[in-house]
């Protein structure tokens, strides 16, 4: 089955059993990854997965010419449309910029650092071309500051808007907590852009961060982003990623631990329609000991030219012995020829670890849960919501901002709204 | 005063070359305030006609009737049919992740009523049915179904059923998995709409344990997908004494005589 890759943790789950042909085949890992499926938690270096030896180091460069021009067929860009993202790829320098609308509870500070400045060169590098040119571009970064300890009474809200125009926005944010601190930081993308923006979250020891980074662009936005996150010692940053909007999104969310016992939680909801194209790329890079990582992302396609990529590298090196990672993506397909692709890949380095797993499922709508449902009286296009809603409702509540929770919510249930033919799909004889 | 009218009812699952008969040929008549046991051994096809009666889409009828009050009721699609007034409690009830229980009841009570029904009372009505099975109030916050223990999925079918008020239930198997004391709570949650209301029950079972507590008006046994013999509440008790043994042989004989005669 193609179009499917379950762990026997999935069986029973949200997806009818061989469907979804149409989603589109990469869900296995790719070649040569050597990728395991489901460790047994507790299992250690007697009985505990096989490493799978050293893979590749990944390319990282500051310049972006050391990347060379992206063709398409390179490993990062195999998914990416080349057409649709070249108006980044080859975007000039500017001054454009997103309007800014900050909410800065008591005690956050939001101030820029030129280009040059120590805090730039101790961010982590870019990973492609794009994100090279990005920071290069941005010409400095604007920085969000939470001091040790705080613990501000609301989140942190930016409202990046974006006003039209052909010319490449270029950005760098960073946000520092300070240790101890505890914070959720809201990143409210919207508006008309073509926008590259790097975001770098440094959480210090024992930090406690949310970033919610919604992407609800207007048709015809095109965003490209690479998100890094360092995980203080025994600190916990939970990234929540929500990609509703724009024509194409591409974001590359990194992951690296400072010191032991951090935890790094990767969410994210997306529900590609009509012509969409999102890609989420995520990198969790185990090189400290007792660090744990967990990543849930799920994908809802509607119209037949609908495209989502999710692509999950986690590596656990040799060093990082206790280490605990999962990793679950799964795609709802609401019509023909929508096409989800989804790459998990674990590359393990070191028996001695508490647990490793992932898994992958795309499908349609389980024809058993719709039978439940109407079964109760419940008409067809109501129950499908109710499913879709179910599906997305245990991300979407990690949020833990009401306001936008309801937001969104009610944004997907609009797109819903629009399927065609939703109360025609049968579910009587 | 309801009545749901079976005739000749014939149903096959598979497409193709692999369909398979499963139903061949039912009758059977329920009016409101009977209650009719149905018993058959493993794979008899008990839940392929409870199933077809709620109109699951992996059951094709290829022929006979059903009808409630004169209505077609396999013209209808699924939800028709419990709007219509029919409910069936699943062997088998199905989760649905991220929907919770207390929403999911409202959304059916307003869909069967055809409006949403009062906050207050709602509210306290489904505290008071909860109670009355025995169910922790937590469960309304809980997913439909997720997690439940098999007493706990059946005691949520036996809540719905209070709830929604149909004519006509059918309780698959709602007895199996059960310990003692949910059995008798379950039981007396049927009990209860029984004499409060004008039900008439199907009761799926394969043993006679739970017609101590519900103590069925006629007794049918179902033996590879029809009906060979009906009778009053003692002819429970001589199932549970000999089986379906005779029966099975009887069945297994004019098959094979069947299959001779063509
Ligand atoms: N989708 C299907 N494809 C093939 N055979 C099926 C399918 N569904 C049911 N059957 C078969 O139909 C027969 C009747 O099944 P059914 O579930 O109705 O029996 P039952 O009387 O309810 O049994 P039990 O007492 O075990 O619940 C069985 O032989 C079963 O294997
Ligand atoms: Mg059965």
């Amino acid at each position: 089955m193609p179009e499917s890759s379950e762990t026997t943790t999935l069986a029973g789950e949200l997806f009818a059993p061989g469907v979804g042909a149409q989603a589109g085949p990469p869900t296995t890992p790719a070649a040569g990854t050597g990728s395991a499926g489901e460790a047994a938690p507790g299992a250690h270096s007697s009985g505990g997965p096989t490493p799978t030896g050293s893979p590749a180091e990944r390319f990282t460069a500051t310049d972006p010419e050391a990347f060379g021009d992206p063709t398409g067929r390179e490993e990062d860009w195999r998914f990416t449309p080349m057409r649709r993202i070249r108006p980044l790829l080859q975007g000039a320098p500017s001054d454009a910029a997103l309007e800014w609308d900050a909410d800065l509870p008591d005690g956050v500070e939001l101030t820029r650092v030129e280009a040059g400045d120590p805090l730039l060169k101790g961010l982590p590098e870019p990973a492609d071309r794009l994100a090279a040119l990005t920071r290069q571009r941005s010409g400095g970064a604007a920085v969000v500051r939470v001091p040790a300890e705080a613990q501000p009474d609301r989140p942190v809200t930016l409202r990046l808007t974006g006003t039209g125009g052909d010319d490449v926005v270029w950005g760098q944010l960073v946000v520092e907590v300070g240790a101890f601190a505890q914070v959720t930081v809201v990143l409210d993308h919207s508006g008309s852009a073509r926008y590259s923006g790097g975001v770098s979250v440094l959480a210090g020891d024992g930090a406690h961060v949310r970033l919610v980074s919604v992407q609800d662009w207007a048709p015809g936005s095109v965003h490209g982003g690479q998100y890094d996150t360092v995980v203080g010692r025994d600190a916990t940053v939970e990234q929540v990623v929500v990609t509703l909007g724009g024509d194409l999104v591409r974001l590359v969310s990194n992951v690296t631990y400072a010191g032991p016992g951090g935890t790094a939680e990767l969410l994210g909801v997306y529900f590609a329609d009509e012509t969409q194209h999102q890609e989420h790329r995520l990198w969790v890079d185990h090189s400290v000991p007792h660090c744990r990582s967990n990543v849930l992302y799920k994908g809802a396609l509607q119209g037949e030219q609908a495209h989502t990529v999710w692509v999950g590298d986690v590596r656990i090196r040799p060093a990082a012995v206790g280490t605990e990672t999962y990793e679950l993506n799964r795609n709802l397909v609401l019509t023909d020829g929508a096409r989800a692709d989804s790459v998990p890949n674990l590359e393990i380095e070191t028996g001695e670890i508490v647990g490793a797993g992932h898994a992958s499922a795309t499908g349609r709508f389980d024809d058993e849960q719709l039978f439940y449902l109407c079964s109760r009286g419940i008409d067809a296009e109501t129950a499908r919501r109710l499913v879709v809603r179910g599906f997305f409702a245990d991300v979407v509540q990690r949020i833990g901002v009401p306001e936008l929770q309801e937001r969104l919510m009610t944004s997907v249930e609009a797109r819903l709204g629009a399927l065609p033919g939703l109360a025609d799909q049968p579910v009587e004889v | 005063m309801s009545v749901l009218e079976i005739r000749d009812l014939h149903v096959s699952v598979g497409e193709g070359d692999d369909a398979k008969e499963i139903l061949r040929g039912v009758d059977l008549t329920i009016r409101s305030g009977e209650t009719h046991a149905i018993m058959g051994p493993n794979g008899s096809g008990k839940s392929t006609l409870a199933y077809s009666i709620a109109g699951h889409p992996k059951y094709t009828v290829t022929k006979g009737s059903v009808t409630l009050d004169g209505e077609d009721v396999l013209a209808m699609s699924v939800d028709e049919r419990a709007r219509a007034g029919l409910f069936l409690a699943m062997q088998y009830p199905v989760e649905v992740p991220g929907v919770s229980v207390s929403n999911f009841l409202r959304t059916a009570a307003t869909a069967v009523k055809g409006e949403a029904p009062k906050l207050r009372t709602w509210v306290k009505d489904v505290k008071t049915e909860m109670a009355g099975l025995e169910m922790d109030p937590a469960f309304a916050e809980r997913n439909v179904n997720e997690g439940f223990s098999g007493g706990e999925k059946k005691r949520h079918e036996i809540l719905q059923m209070r709830l929604l008020k149909p004519k006509i239930a059918v309780l698959d198997e709602t007895d199996s998995g059960l310990d003692v004391d949910a059995l008798r709570i379950v039981s007396e949650g049927v009990n209860r709409t029984r004499s409060d209301s004008d039900l008439g029950v199907l009761l799926i079972t394969h043993y006679t344990r739970i017609l101590r507590y519900i103590k069925p008006d006629f007794v049918h046994v179902f033996i590879a997908g029809r009906f060979v013999e009906e009778g009053g509440p003692e002819l429970a008790d001589k199932l549970e004494s000999e089986g379906y043994a005779a029966y099975v042989k009887d069945s297994a004989e004019v098959a094979a005589a069947e299959a001779a005669a063509l």
